[in-house]
């Protein structure tokens, strides 16, 4: 049984396919309204999410299944103290694929080792979300047109975005990627990622401060969010939350090909006023995690893709 | 001078690090095992100055030696049938380590799941990593 825990559990060839496939759904969605009818998905999440959830939820009635699930630990067992392996072993009766986020690091690796259903990480703590990074790879490709040979600025918490963390082990993959990792010195990229991610694939990248010299050598800017709930002190997240934030006079500086993306949700370090520049592809970017979640429910459940096979029978 | 010879059949594990010994004897599961153990502290070494000893004479089927390449890798362990030393060999890395040691990251599943295990596995730069959180492995024991 396949699950997708972290973001190199599919191969690069299967990651393309998947992408095609968000496309051709995307295309022609009305081709899939009923192709996970009488599945459900369990949306299992012990910490409060907007986009993710809605987008799974989306997602699988997009293709004519059902969900269930609950949206807090509070709402859920492990207010009572329920392991996470107890909880799947029960959901794996209840549906037949289930989406996950925790708090905790690792829980979705835990669940899958017990589950009888296909597990997704929809967020693991500050470690890994690969189904943000599916998003944001079909992003890249769609406003690039290509997922290799991109010079990729990473702004912000570097240090428990795991949105950042999953797309870098993805694109590492991709030839020609250079990253320049913008962020204050408390918030650097960890070194488990500098050491056996980038270093480990001589993948090139450097660190800076500077968001202005950085920007006019970029094709894509991903910015992230300095999240309250990763420090365990408030008085660091309020020295460190205003570190970074991308207005329209700094976008000057930016080549007009460039892509703004961001995983959000955003608090302040996008000044509203960049949302009417053509290089803002954020909402687009959230967009495209539906399609990108359909394909990927298609894919774990093993559900035929009838364009593919129209396509098939047309040869 | 203590010879390993005096046992028959079993296994000794020599070149400990001085004071460790008793560290080793819990890891291993020492505790558990259905046969007689000798622990030797602070004998004297030409070598190391001072070091621990641990015969084990007995079935020692089940033991986890793997887990003495991580703990010190300069540890020799001797297997002896018949009185004799039939095989010498140092412990190699071993590729995962289950409830060797505990992840210290707070963030991580296992500092609130119950009953689960703590597991580092290898990784391709030599470090120990948590199987969940990827946190690195930064101090052995003591």
């Amino acid at each position: 049984m396949r699950h997708l825990i972290d973001p190199l559990d599919f191969s690069k060839e299967e990651v393309d396919s998947l992408l095609d496939l968000a496309d051709r759904i995307q295309a022609d969605p009305e081709a899939y309204q009923e192709v996970a009818r009488h599945k459900k998905l369990a949306t299992l999440f012990y910490e409060p999410s907007t986009r993710t959830r809605l987008s799974f939820e989306a997602a699988m009635l997009n293709l004519g299944g059902s969900v269930l699930g609950f949206s807090s630990a509070d709402s859920s067992s492990a207010s009572k103290g329920e392991s996470v392996a107890d909880t799947i072993r029960v959901i794996s009766h209840y549906a037949d694929i289930a989406a996950m986020r925790h708090p905790k690091e690792g829980a979705p690796l835990r669940a899958s080792r017990y589950a009888g259903i296909p597990v997704i990480n929809a967020g693991d703590g500050g470690h890994q979300h690969p189904t943000q990074t599916l998003t944001d790879l079909l992003t890249i490709r769609r406003r690039t047109g290509r997922l290799e040979n991109l010079t990729i600025g990473l702004c912000g918490d570097l240090k428990f975005g795991r949105t950042v963390h999953s797309l870098i082990k993805s694109l590492t993959r991709y030839e020609g990627i250079r990253f320049i990792l913008i962020s204050p010195e408390e918030l650097r990229l960890p070194d488990y990622i500098v050491n056996d991610v980038l270093k480990a694939h001589n993948v090139p990248f450097e660190e800076t401060r500077s968001l202005e010299g950085a920007l006019p050598r970029l094709d894509i800017l991903y910015m992230t969010r300095v999240q309250r709930e990763r420090f365990f002190n408030e008085e660091d997240y309020v020295r460190l939350k205003n570190s970074y934030i991308l207005t329209a006079r700094k976008m000057e500086l930016a080549p007009a090909h460039m892509a703004v993306l961001h995983p959000l949700p955003r608090v302040n370090e996008i000044e509203l006023s960049v949302d009417d520049d053509p290089r803002a592809a954020y909402f687009e970017q959230a967009k495209n995690g539906v399609y990108v979640r359909m394909a990927l429910i298609m894919t774990l459940l093993g559900l035929p893709d009838p364009k593919a096979k129209q396509e098939v029978t047309e040869c | 001078m203590l010879n390993i010879d005096e046992i028959q059949n079993g296994i000794v594990i020599d070149h400990i690090q001085a004071g460790t010994s008793m560290h080793l004897y819990d890891l291993m599961g020492l505790d558990a095992l259905n046969c007689g153990v000798a622990i030797i502290r602070n004998v004297r070494s030409n070598k190391m100055g001072k070091k621990d000893i641990i015969k084990i004479e007995g079935d020692t089927t089940g033991l986890k030696l793997d887990v003495l390449g991580y703990l010190d890798p300069n540890i020799t362990i001797a297997e002896i049938r018949d009185g004799k030393i039939v095989r010498k060999q140092k412990p190699s890395l071993p590729k995962r380590l289950v409830n060797v040691v505990r992840c210290n990251n707070p963030r991580c599943i296992t500092s609130i799941e119950e009953e689960c295990d703590h597991i580092f596995e290898l990784s391709e730069n030599g470090r120990y990593r948590c199987i969940y959180c990827e946190q690195e492995l930064q101090v052995k024991p003591r």
